[in-house]
């Protein structure tokens, strides 16, 4: 027989049984697998010592290769039957191929039945043991999480219970035992109606009926409880429901955490951050709020007043008495103040000594005045601090309007305004809130407190005003005079605001400016136009004077324009001169002393003395625009020897004299008749940009028809 | 006696599981009566399913062998099921020594003896997890152990993914492989589906979920859709037999009765 039989033999094998059983190998694979057999059976049966165990071998090897369907032995049988004979042939010494085949498709057989009920057998087994160990490992790991478990349910800082739905209260770790002060045998006898604290809100046990009944899964919530002493805790607490396999709830586990000492530091920090330490009063921040409340929701018909109290003459008391002393006279005046006030008033300390009362539902400003009264009183009897007996006057600022015509900003700082007026008027009194008043002290208040973003925003320029030599007409200086773009008043002039920059400070900072862009400007027309360029003059307050930076910032402003200290005149008043303090006559030698003019402005409106001139280092005197009034008609003889003598003594003190104010040719020519070197006003030229300067240095011929006609 | 006495609620065997029905279709005996039981009533309904079964593992046979010609040497088997002939160690490392392979399996009776059967191998191991639970599988220790993410490597999801209801968004669940699967690895996929005998699909899905194990058979388009983000290896979406078979002789006159479909797709 050929090996070609022996392969179509195998074929036909495969196709009987592909699909019977699953083996790991496509068609072809299987048919070589085959093959193989086919001729371990076809050399057994052809052998010369027949070994039926062969057949064996081969029903082993099948179900090895996991041939385990019982179809695939029937379709092998009945091939091997009907077709190995066929390939067997008439071999030589075979008598009995017949029996052959049969006997090895039996023991092909048994060894199949065997193999198979082995690998079924251990299959079991294997399956079996793997369903022990994963038992085991499932039940380990159950284990080992209720180990879990229990170790953080009694070693858990926080509190844990577990209740059952009907409230009966079933487990509790040691900490909720200590957080309550029960064990855990009286807490297991508790019912969840024993938590019920008088202050719980009724959604609390509202939200608790929808946890039990499974409408929601958890809750959270602040909650206090009464312990076991009958103390009171504060907990925040976790309410989870536990639901059953099927999803039904099945019991409840809370979770507490004690949080009293939180509570009770929040309660002390809220009553820290409205109140005042010292006084125990109410603090700005609870004015603040209080006044909010008043604001808020309609206004209605309602009123609402405010008393601002400053206490006269506490900073003596302090500085002199100490700290200590000034402590318990605020302490007295606010039980003072507490003592004076009843239902719907407020006694706040603002600060320092100030302090605010708000006076809730006044029906008109009398009500705050009688209240005011009141506390002038109070304040009247001396107050004993230690061995000193101290007598403790107030202003006090009152004010009343309706809710609807005001806010809380504009009430305090109407108040704050009046109290200044009880100053003004005294002190040891209280002032009325006026509108009037108060909105021109609001306007002033307002161009003080925005001067210096002014400065900043560039808001301020600066306008020249000629200064002409009387005998010749020719531009000898100018001065440099100040105004402000105010984006809602307009132009300003230095009328407006000097004093306020100068009680303010302000004039620090506008002075330095004031003083650079004049100076910058001097450098342009030295620049353009050479020596012929004027010298500028620019004006020094007395608290600049004051000021040590000032010779810094003259000399810096100088070198930086490179301008020589001659180019430069400094005006300043008489007021500036005044006083014994050897500050300002520092400052001015030293300027002096550098080269740059200094020029005694508005000289003759004040007490003045020529003598007491010859102690400071002066270049210039400038008469008081007020001769010029005299000057005017030929009937004020006595003014014009008045100056006339003035200028005399001046000169005789080495000052040169400029004459302010000229606006007519009279008065230009009887100054100029009594010797005035230069002169300034509108017949000249009045203030205005640097260009007008410019026109004027272009010109060549002298500006004024009217000094030819007076020449 | 229905249960082994070991038997608890914790290792369920009262209900029959997938992994080891299947087992029982293979002609495999790791399988208890309520499995047998789930699997000669499905037969009884749908004689062919054993055969369908079989052309399911020569798929993934097949699909294996390709895997490891394209130079893929590690592999995460997901639903694994109980270890029977031509497990994917077994057919990968024949083809390349070095293959890793990870089994995934949520059964704990198949985890347990697949690991006692791998206890020998080094470059094969079992987790016990669920496909859906991502995090889980990636961050396990026998996973980081064996397979290096940022290398190439097969996914295996095979008669998996009709486990998984449209509620739990399969597509999303592959594409969570997806993102951590390196350029260069493959997908493989094969998934039941009505169209090939839709008269048989209602009866045996009913079977199935009776049986806790509810079954989603998808269309050609919805598998295909599962597949988003990969480039489909050639020939696409095909019946089980039709992909790649190793010889012509081992294709059915009628695939389409291997009533499910089979897929390759590669990270690009």
């Amino acid at each position: 027989m050929t090996d070609a039989d022996h392969e179509a033999f195998a074929r036909r094998w495969a196709e009987a049984i592909v699909g019977t059983s699953y083996v790991s190998m496509g068609r072809r694979v299987l048919a070589k697998h085959l093959l193989g057999l086919t001729s371990q059976l076809v050399d057994a049966a052809l052998a010369a010592e027949f070994d039926p165990a062969i057949g064996r071998r081969v029903g082993v090897d099948m179900v090895a290769a996991h041939f385990t369907g019982t179809e695939t032995l029937r379709e092998t049988l009945a091939l091997i039957a009907e077709g190995l004979p066929g390939l067997l042939g008439s071999a030589p010494g075979c008598a009995d191929t017949g029996s052959r085949v049969a006997q090895l498709a039996a023991s092909m057989a048994a060894g199949y039945a065997g193999a198979l009920r082995e690998r079924s057998l251990d299959e079991q087994d294997a399956v079996y043991r793997a369903g022990l160990r994963a038992r085991r490992q499932a039940e380990q790991a159950l284990a080992a999480s209720e180990a879990k478990f229990r170790a953080m349910f009694t070693d858990a800082a926080i509190g844990i219970g577990i209740g059952d739905l009907e409230g009966n209260i079933t487990d509790v770790n040691p900490a909720l035992q200590q957080m309550f002060g029960y064990d855990h045998e009286e807490f297991t006898k508790l019912h969840l109606s024993a938590m019920v604290h008088p202050e719980d809100g009724a959604s609390v046990w509202q939200t608790y009926e929808e946890l039990i009944r499974g409408e929601r899964d958890h809750f959270r919530l602040e909650k206090r409880y009464y312990r076991s002493d009958g103390g009171e805790i504060w907990t925040h607490v976790t309410v989870s429901l536990v639901r059953d396999e099927s999803g039904e709830p099945a019991y409840q586990v809370a979770m507490l955490e004690d949080i009293s000492e939180r509570r009770s530091l929040e309660a002390k920090l809220h009553h820290q951050a409205y109140h005042d330490p010292l006084t125990a009063l109410a603090n700005r921040q609870m004015v603040n709020e209080r006044l909010a409340q008043i604001f808020a929701g309609p206004a209605e018909q309602r009123r609402v007043g405010l008393c601002f109290l400053d206490l006269d003459g506490f900073k003596v008391v302090n500085d002199s008495l100490g700290h200590h002393v000034g402590d318990q006279l605020l302490k007295t005046v606010a039980s003072r103040l507490t003592h004076c006030c009843g239902l719907g008033q407020l006694v706040a300390r603002m600060g320092g000594d100030e302090f605010v009362i708000i006076v809730e539902g006044t029906t008109g400003e009398e009500d705050v005045a009688a209240l005011a009264d009141k506390v002038l009183a109070a304040m009247a009897a001396p107050i004993r601090v230690g061995k000193h007996e101290l007598t403790v006057t107030t202003s006090i600022g009152v004010v009343e309007r309706p809710v609807a015509d005001t806010n809380p900003e504009d009430l305090l700082q109407a108040a704050d305004i009046t109290m200044y007026r009880a100053k003004a008027n005294g002190k040891a009194r209280y002032a009325m809130y006026d509108q009037n008043r108060n909105d021109n002290e609001v306007a002033r208040f307002t161009l003080s407190a925005t001067m210096l973003a002014a400065v900043e925003r560039d808001e301020f320029f600066v306008e020249y005003q000629p200064l002409l030599r009387l005998r010749d007409r020719s531009l000898v200086g100018v001065e440099a005079l100040v105004r402000w773009r105010h984006p809602t008043f307009g132009v300003l002039g230095p009328e407006r605001f000097i004093d306020l920059a100068e009680e303010s400070g302000s004039i620090v900072q506008l002075g330095r400016w004031v003083l650079f862009r004049a100076c910058e400007q001097a450098r342009a027309w030295r620049d353009a136009f050479g020596d012929a360029a004027p010298f500028v003059s620019v004006n020094i307050a007395p608290r600049q004077l004051h000021e040590a930076a000032l010779v810094a910032d003259v000399t810096k402003t100088l070198v930086d324009n490179g301008l020589e200290p001659s180019s430069l005149q400094l005006e300043l008043t008489e007021q500036a001169l005044m006083g014994d303090e050897i500050g300002p006559l520092t400052v001015l030698t030293k300027l002096h002393g550098m080269g740059v003019r200094i020029a005694l402005d508005d000289f003759g409106t004040g007490y003045w003395n020529i003598p007491h001139l010859r102690r400071f280092p002066l270049h210039e005197l400038k008469l008081a625009g007020s001769f010029a009034v005299g000057m005017q008609s030929a009937s004020g003889l006595v003014d014009q020897r008045i100056v006339a003598a003035l200028v005399d003594l001046a000169h005789a003190l080495g000052l040169t004299v400029t004459a302010e104010g000229i606006e007519t040719r009279a008065q230009f020519g009887r100054f100029r008749a009594a010797g005035c070197d230069t002169g300034q006003g509108s017949l000249f030229a009045s203030s205005g940009p640097a260009e007008q300067i410019d026109d004027m240095l272009q010109a060549v011929n002298p500006l004024c028809d009217v000094s030819k006609e007076a020449l | 006696m229905d249960l082994p006495s070991w038997a608890s609620d914790d290792v369920d065997i009262e209900h029959a599981s997938p992994a080891r029905v299947y087992d029982y279709y293979l002609g495999g005996s790791h399988n208890f009566a309520v499995d047998r039981q789930m699997a000669r009533q499905a037969i009884e309904l749908w004689p062919e399913l054993p055969l369908v079964m079989q052309a399911n593992r020569a798929f993934l046979r097949r699909s294996v062998r390709y895997l490891v010609s394209q130079g893929i040497t590690q592999f995460l088997d997901i639903g694994s099921g109980i270890p029977t002939e031509g497990n994917v160690h077994d057919v990968a490392q024949v083809a390349s020594p070095r293959c890793r392979v990870v089994y995934v399996d949520v059964d704990p009776v198949a985890v347990a003896h697949s690991r006692a059967m791998l206890s020998g191998n080094p470059l094969a191991d079992i987790v016990q997890a669920d496909l859906r639970d991502v995090t889980a599988i990636l961050d396990d220790p026998r996973v980081n152990r064996l397979l290096n993410p940022s290398q190439p490597i097969g996914v295996l999801m095979v008669a998996m993914l009709h486990f998984v209801t449209d509620d739990a968004d399969p597509a999303n669940i592959v594409a969570q492989y997806r993102k951590i699967m390196a350029p260069g690895s493959y997908l493989v996929v094969s998934h039941a589906t009505h169209e090939g005998r839709p008269d048989q699909a209602d009866s045996h899905t009913e079977l199935y979920r009776r049986a806790g194990a509810p079954l989603t058979m998808r269309s050609r388009r919805e598998v295909e859709a599962l597949l988003d983000g990969f480039e489909l290896v050639p020939p696409g979406v095909v019946f089980m037999p039709l992909w790649r078979p190793d010889s012509p002789a081992d294709v059915d006159d009628h695939p389409e009765r291997f009533t499910g479909y089979a897929v390759v797709g590669r990270r690009a």
